[in-house]
């Protein structure tokens, strides 16, 4: 994706796991701050919407996916800003398409022919998602498929129950096996943080995803009853930023779910610029998973564009 | 400028400013130029001084210098007001407090644009914490003012409160003074800081449009000398004051012997405690909530971290990385962390103390970018290699310095903690909740904050140990400092009770003593450490009767006999404060068991002394063994309270003992008096000094052996003979006694209260006698509160 080194990971480290602890209120209070003590206007705000924008995998994961909306999707992906608004902005040589398109397997073959010769590439969710309690080596299976298929980046489940139980091993196996069938193929380890009670269990568990080789760490599938949170994220991303104290490589981050306004994005982005810093905020390092996330950025552009607040319809679906 | 496309590379935040122009509209409508707010009314402007923005040191506005006839003419006011505000139906004054409340809400970024344009906060914190915090404050006194009546029946207001507020947190502060005060029916004049007058000449201005009276409150302007006016104006009744120590220390001196009631909200050198289990990335956030939350510009700031060794380097480099981020600029963008410092002479200070800290040794990190030149701005800065040698770790700089120290176990982390004269507040930083509610109540201080720090909230009362003040803000403990007894001073002396006599004269010579017991000489010493010492002095005091026979002989206590009781004191201290309400109470039973037994004797001797009839000696004798059942009854139901905050967690106002207090007894009742002060003390778990009737001092000694026999552990009780003001006024001189509670002479008042700021000790004094023998007057709850401190833990939960 960039010239960044590949987390290759490292052996489990269990001390280090179980010394883990996060304090909640703590982590809230910080998290309630984040968009108070930062905000972005005029021009500034533009370029950081529009950084947003790039940063999005544009996700379509329903049991009524079909050709048809999943070729719908792709195609707003490479043009995800009208061009009257591209242009002026006076950022049509940035070329802004999102980062990704993320689907279930049998939309793959779509996906990448949809996407051929844009650069855009297609991940796909794996290992059986949402919830990944299917047989392991079907799992493991899948995701070769899935990589056979053309994906180029794939989205795993983790089995919650191993972080519940404090079967830190069997986590790291899972995800170690994971990774060496993703091969080249990027590896976003889903946590499905919803799922996993304490902020404790979620740092520890994005523990020890990196150390068995993740690229990205990433909080839901979008199924669980609470998706993507600002204390969740804070939860994750100082484990990230321990991790390259302690072993030099970079992992990705990817909230996902029920993030859908151009204000919200923007949190996420000073979190991660404060928390991290600017090498954060691209794509081969951040994403969200979101759909109609894009459609609100493309109105607030449009705004700063027009002066006027915009309408969703005059603005090509995804 | 800048392109979006370029932006798009850069991810630079920009500039985000608050448009200021409503709260220049509001200047300018008044010319930029402010008199006074009386009675209602603007005064003419006399004699200005600007107001600046402190980012870009631009006068704002002129005010007014109050001199002392404006002070009159405010007091005037307020006393005029008072006899309607107070009269009014406690539901009449909470719907005034109401309307100020929804004033505030109405006007929330008006008072927040202002403040921070005259302060040099950030839009931020006056947005999102001040602001807010204000209006909860008013919404909550509301709720005082309309239960008034029913949660403190009995008492009433004060009378005309003079209140003096500091500049770092201008309305704020306002509102913590003025809220209680117009509860609990008092009116007011209120001084806001020279540096930081415009939002309370706002705040008088929309209160009055919002209904207030004309009188109730009243805005002057000026520098101290205003101040100082507004204190020792006459017709004050009570002062109440937040700001530094030393002027804090001025007050008490100024108010001694006065009769008005203080309170004192002063400086802090607050720790911020990191033991190795805690979050560390929690830790940082905290620290930055701590001490570069309002340019570190804050009374209870927790400028002084104290970390576990093991950890110290990596919390050390967490924080560098955290200070990396963090932005300084101009107050009224919404996208930075600190603003400026309120005033150039205060940006000269905190200079000065860093370069005093690194002459000294210390390591002074900042980041690496600069804070704007124009304006007064100092960046956040971390001082490592300090100690508590250093000026730095002692002295309060009041501007974004942390000073860190290591610890290397709770108990030296506790040691390094209370290693200051002050006591305001500490955060204690752990994930083991054995260690957190274990370290809490050993710190000297009113607050303590849990895995956090600056939480504040109407509910929860604020203030210090120490010489940090006395006095809380908030919650039901506030509100006592803004009512008094309706009936206080009534029935002065009873038939029965026992008269006070002054003669006492020192005997160097033999003489016959017509003992009780008859024959063998009972000549008592003192009572110190659970032992009977001779005085220092070597000398003996005769006590003689009404009719002027020597009936006895007690020793003549000096200085270092006091000095040999407070030692005393405190060895016991430890023990007792952490002993049971339960065992407390035992022993008070005991004693008043044991007393019980000798109750012949002890009338025999009261109606000796006294001339009292031998029924009277008796009834005396009962009541102190009923009083003493009140205390034990009371040992241990002294509760504190769980306030409702807003947050996730609880707040435990813990009752914690005070520590080692002076009592000087009164002349009359010499057994009731006596046991009337120290029994609440000892029942809540303070130890202390005692100084008996100075001429009934017997019934005192005559107590030695009922202690003895009684559990009552070395040191509890001390007791020094002697002439009542030469010795209490060296136990209020004392820098390790933390109250003294005084009844005698209007001049000995006056002469404890003005020794008690040396170390700013709690006092509680009245002039002549009480009727010892009314329980509504000489025992419970008055007592109680008296005798402990409000230590407010907040404990913030969820996993």
């Amino acid at each position: 994706m960039s010239g960044v080194p590949r987390n290759p990971g490292e052996p489990l480290d269990l001390e280090r796991v179980r010394a883990i602890r996060v304090n909640k209120s703590a982590a809230e209070r910080r998290a309630a701050t984040i968009g108070t003590r930062r905000t972005v206007k005029k021009q500034w705000q533009a370029a950081w919407l529009l950084r947003a924008m790039t940063l999005i995998d544009l996700t379509t994961l329903s049991g009524d996916d079909t050709p048809g909306n999943v070729k719908r999707l792709c195609a707003k992906a490479r043009h995800p800003l009208r061009p009257d608004i591209e242009q002026a902005l006076g950022v049509e040589s940035l070329h802004p398409t999102v980062a990704a398109v993320c689907v279930y397997h049998a939309m793959v073959p779509t996906a990448v022919a949809a996407l051929e010769g844009s650069g855009i590439p297609v991940a796909a969710v794996s290992t059986g998602f949402p919830a990944g309690l299917s047989p392991f080596a079907q799992r493991v299976e899948e995701i070769g498929a899935s990589v056979q298929a053309g994906a180029r980046e794939i989205d795993v489940v983790i089995t919650r129950g191993h972080v519940l139980t404090g079967e830190w091993q069997h986590l790291y196996d899972e995800v170690r096996a994971f990774r060496e069938a993703c091969g080249e193929a990027h590896l976003k380890v889903i946590l499905a943080t919803g799922e996993l009670a304490t902020l404790t269990n979620v740092a520890r568990a994005s523990w020890v995803a990196m150390q068995a080789g993740a690229d990205f760490i990433k909080t839901s599938t979008g199924k669980e009853g609470v998706n993507a949170t600002l204390p969740v994220s804070l939860a994750m991303v100082r484990q990230i930023r321990e991790y390259r104290e302690r072993t030099g490589f970079l992992v990705g981050y990817k909230p996902a779910g029920g993030i859908r306004t151009a204000k919200q994005s923007l949190e996420f982005l000073m979190l991660m610029n404060e928390e991290l810093g600017r090498e954060w905020l691209e794509p081969h390092l951040f994403r969200f998973g979101a759909s109609s996330l894009l459609t609100d950025l493309e109105r607030q552009l449009e705004m700063f564009v027009t002066g006027r607040y915009a309408a969703a319809h005059h603005h090509p679906m995804p | 400028m800048a392109t979006v496309a370029e932006l798009f590379q850069t991810m630079e935040y920009g500039p985000a400013l608050e448009a200021d122009a409503p709260a220049r509209a509001w200047l300018a409508a008044h010319d930029a130029k402010f008199g006074h707010f009386i009675s209602g009314q603007w005064t003419k402007a006399g004699k200005t001084f600007a107001t600046h923005d402190p980012s870009t040191g631009a006068a704002l506005a002129q005010v007014s210098q109050g001199t002392a006839k404006d002070v009159d003419a405010a007091v005037a006011a307020a006393r005029k007001a008072f006899p309607a505000w107070s009269k009014l139906t406690p539901h009449a004054r909470a719907r005034h407090l109401y309307a100020l409340a929804r004033m505030v809400q109405k006007h929330a970024r008006l008072f927040a644009v202002l403040e921070t344009l005259d302060n040099g906060k950030s839009i931020r914190e006056t947005r999102d914490v001040d602001v807010p915090l204000v209006a909860r404050h008013f919404y909550h006194h509301a709720g005082w003012a309309q239960l008034a009546d029913t949660e403190f029946a009995g008492y009433g207001p004060i009378g005309v409160v003079g209140q003096i507020i500091p500049w770092n947190f201008p309305l704020l502060m306002l509102s913590w003074k003025v809220a209680p005060a117009l509860a609990a029916g008092n009116t007011v004049v209120l001084k806001p800081a020279e540096f930081t007058p415009l939002t309370a000449l706002l705040f008088a201005e929309f209160a009055h449009q919002a209904g207030l009276p004309a009188g109730v409150l009243n805005v002057i302007t000026g520098d101290g000398d205003t101040g100082a006016a507004l204190v020792n104006h006459p017709k004050v009744d009570k002062i109440a004051f937040t700001g530094s120590t030393e002027v804090g220390k001025i007050i008490r001196r100024a108010t001694a012997g006065s009769g008005k009631k203080l309170s004192l909200e002063l400086g802090g050198k607050s720790p911020f405690i990191v033991y190795e289990d805690a979050d560390l990335d929690g830790v940082v956030e905290g620290v930055v909530d701590a001490i570069w939350f309002n340019q570190g510009q804050v009374c209870c700031a927790g400028s002084r971290l104290l970390v576990q060794e093991g950890i110290a380097d990596k919390l050390h480099a967490k924080l560098r990385a955290r200070m990396e981020k963090l932005r300084v600029g101009p107050p009224l963008d919404k996208a930075v962390d600190m603003g400026a410092i309120v005033a150039p002479i205060q940006l000269e200070r905190i200079r000065t103390l860093v370069e005093q800290g690194r002459a000294e040794g210390a390591s002074v990190w900042q980041p690496s970018w600069k804070v704007p030149s124009k304006g007064s701005f100092y960046p956040p800065t971390l001082c490592t290699d300090v100690f508590p040698s250093s000026t730095i770790a002692q002295v309060e700089i009041f501007g974004p310095v942390l000073v860190s120290m290591t610890f290397r176990t709770p108990e030296e982390s506790v040691a390094l903690a209370n290693n200051t004269p002050f006591g305001l507040a500490a955060s204690v930083w752990t994930e083991n909740i054995n260690l957190a509610l274990d370290i809490a109540p050993k710190i000297k201080a009113g607050v303590v904050w849990v895995n956090a720090t600056n939480l504040f909230d109407a509910a929860a009362g604020f203030g210090g140990y120490r010489e940090s003040g006395f006095g809380r803000e908030g919650g039901r403990e506030g509100m006592w400092e803004y009512v008094k007894q309706k009936a206080e001073g009534r029935g002065q002396r009873v038939e029965g009770v026992s008269t006070p006599r002054r003669s006492s004269t020192i005997h160097h010579r033999p003489s016959t003593i017509s003992s009780a017991a008859g024959g063998i000489d009972r000549t008592a010493k003192l009572f110190i450490g659970g032992k009977q010492v001779r005085p220092d002095s070597g000398y003996s005091r005769g006590v003689v009767s009404p009719k002027g026979k020597l009936i006895g002989e007690v020793g003549d206590g000096n200085r270092k006999d006091i000095r040999n009781a407070v030692e005393a004191a405190h060895a016991a201290s430890r023990g007792w404060s952490a002993s049971t309400g339960h065992l407390r109470a035992q022993i008070l039973y005991y004693i008043a068991e044991n007393l019980d037994a000798r109750s012949g004797e002890f009338a025999a001797r009261i109606a000796s002394m006294t001339g009292a009839t031998a029924a009277a000696g008796k009834r005396e004798v009962q009541e102190s063994v009923r009083r003493l059942f009140t205390y034990a009854a009371w040992a241990d139901k002294w509760d504190g309270a769980v306030h409702s905050v807003p947050i996730r967690g609880v707040a435990l106002a813990m009752h914690e003992p005070i520590g080692v207090v002076g009592v000087a007894a009164p002349s009359s009742a010499p057994l009731l008096g006596f046991i009337s002060l120290v029994a609440p003390l000892i029942a809540t778990g303070n130890t202390v000094v005692a100084i008996p009737s100075e001429p009934h001092p017997l019934a005192a000694t005559d107590l030695y052996q009922v202690f003895d026999t009684s559990d009552l552990p070395s040191g509890v009780v001390n007791i020094v003979t002697g002439e009542r003001d030469a010795l209490a006024k060296v136990l209020a001189e004392h820098e390790d006694v933390d109250a003294v509670w005084y009844r005698g002479s209007a001049a000995g008042v006056k002469a404890v209260e003005l020794a008690s700021a040396a170390n700013m000790k709690r006092t509680w004094c009245a002039v002549g006698e009480s009727d010892w023998l009314d329980a509504a007057d000489g025992e419970g709850r008055a007592f109680l509160r008296q005798a402990v401190q409000v230590k407010n833990i907040w404990i913030p939960y969820g996993e």
